[in-house]
């Protein structure tokens, strides 16, 4: 006879995939306004990295229109890695992850959740932001434009790609620079095409073919990444 | 012939049968990069015709062009290594994965090494941002990548799966880079030998090919001595090991 308390849980009753997914993506959400700081760090390295260009290089007009697309983008680019070390930090030290491994739900779909919690806190402000940086650099209305829509589209694919590295160094003590090495090199394609569709904006060219190279980028990682990421997680927990 | 090579495969992931077989195979294949190495660089260097756009100039190709190719091959074979650690946790495969990265870096590094050698006097300048050294360098970067996570990992086999998965996601972004840093900058000469066709005159083109060989039997034979030694250390406990150092 069917035992009515201590019934294995079938998959039915289990939290289906969209729940598993919104559970964690509302979780990390929480944590991050609970501790406000990590909202608002990400943030000002953007500014200040942005600010210290003009105060480096000089404060001419003609030569920060030039660089103003690769100092946005390197900026946002940065930003993403410092924040992305504490990713799953928190987790794995508290346990956390574990039971993220061990749920019913396939782990890419929960690391996805993760991703997007992350980009929303971390990355989404700062392309808030970024048009006013953008003027500051001496951007037209168009180029603020397409620097607004290149964020958009190539910044998750940063917080994907620097996941990877989270993933694969969350069991380390030093992750910080180790993912920047991992990650840095496969930044390059989302950089080439997020800056070159502003400097074509900024030339009066049109840019749709960058951003739907971006947007490529962008599916192409939301399909790929989570399974590397899952199994990055993976290796670090069973060592 | 499919059971053949399952039969090598089950062999092979043996350390001891490797290390047995890979000591016989050794002189084999150092007396293959003395015999192809030597004759075609003497030749290249020495005895092909002179270039007649570039002079003698071009000779460096003759280290740069198998340079080159063995540092892109050494990553998809390393990333292969990588799918049979996943897949199959083959131990000989974690060894020989991880023996790659320093190889393949260094002749990422030697290729660019020349690149600059001999862009100094045909393009004028040491280093140009031009698509294929940058690519050649995203490459040593991401092979440092690897090498770093490899290092950072103290448990060997975690080590070795963690590593896999990172030149995996390489292997997967080499192309996207390729083709991202073509569109964005292009000034080096297209290649000019395909697996169908070759601008190159014969004299040039036969000492190339016996230098690209002989290149590779020089990697197979620096893989296969780095990985007896890898080999050597991983088994220090098992009886065989003990035996054939004399405890």
């Amino acid at each position: 006879m069917a035992d009515p308390v201590n019934k294995p849980l079938t998959t039915t009753e289990a939290p289906s995939l969209w729940q598993g997914f919104t559970a964690l993506l509302r979780r990390d959400l929480l944590i991050a306004f609970r501790q406000r700081s990590d909202l608002v760090n990400p943030l000002f390295f953007f500014i200040m990295v942005i600010a210290l260009f003009p105060l480096g290089i000089g404060p001419e007009k003609n030569v920060l229109e030039k660089i103003a697309p690769g100092v946005i983008w390197i900026a946002a680019l940065l930003s993403t890695l410092l924040s992305v070390d504490s990713l799953f930090r928190q987790d794995f030290e508290d346990g956390a992850l574990e039971l993220a491994l061990l749920s019913p739900q396939p782990l890419f779909v929960l690391v996805l959740g993760k991703v997007v919690a992350h980009w929303l806190v971390s990355a989404l402000p700062l392309i808030l932001v970024s048009p006013i940086l953008s003027i500051m650099l001496f951007m037209d209305a168009d180029t603020v434009l397409a620097t607004l829509y290149s964020l958009l589209l190539g910044t998750p694919v940063l917080s994907m790609i620097s996941a990877i590295g989270a993933a694969l160094t969350v069991g380390l003590r030093k992750g910080g620079v180790l993912i920047a090495i991992i990650a840095l090199p496969l930044y390059v394609p989302v950089l080439i095409f997020g800056t070159g569709a502003v400097q074509a904006a900024s030339m009066g060219m049109p840019y749709g073919g960058q951003l739907a190279i971006l947007a490529t980028f962008l599916i192409l990682a939301l399909a790929l990444a989570p399974v590397a990421i899952a199994a990055g997680l993976r290796i670090s927990t069973s060592g | 012939m499919f059971q053949t090579i399952k039969r090598l495969y089950h062999q092979f992931g043996s350390p001891r049968y490797f290390y047995e077989m890979t000591g016989k195979m050794q002189p084999w294949l150092i007396a293959g990069t003395v015999l192809l190495v030597i004759p075609g660089l003497i030749w290249g260097l020495l005895f092909a015709p002179p270039d007649y756009l570039q002079g003698n100039s071009y000779r460096i190709m003759y280290i740069h062009v198998p340079s080159a190719s063995l540092a892109m091959g050494g990553y998809v074979m390393m990333a292969v290594a990588g799918v049979i650690v996943l897949v199959w946790r083959m131990k000989m495969a974690e060894m020989v994965a991880r023996c790659i990265a320093p190889i393949g870096a260094s002749f990422a590094f030697l290729c660019l090494v020349t690149g600059a050698i001999w862009g100094k006097p045909t393009w004028g300048t040491w280093w140009v941002w031009d698509a294929r050294l940058t690519s050649m360098l995203i490459l040593l970067f991401l092979y440092i990548g690897v090498m770093a996570l490899n290092m950072a990992i103290e448990n060997p086999q975690t080590a070795a799966r963690a590593t896999a998965v990172l030149s995996i996601v390489g292997a997967v972004n080499i192309p996207i880079i390729k083709y991202s840093v073509e569109w964005w900058n292009t000034l080096h000469q297209p290649a000019s030998i395909t697996l169908t066709s070759s601008s190159m005159a014969p004299e040039m083109l036969i000492p190339l090919l016996m230098c690209i060989f002989g290149f590779y039997f020089l990697f197979a034979v620096l893989l296969i001595m780095a990985t007896r030694c890898e080999v050597l250390a991983r088994e220090q406990r098992s009886a065989w090991v003990r035996q054939l150092v004399g405890e």
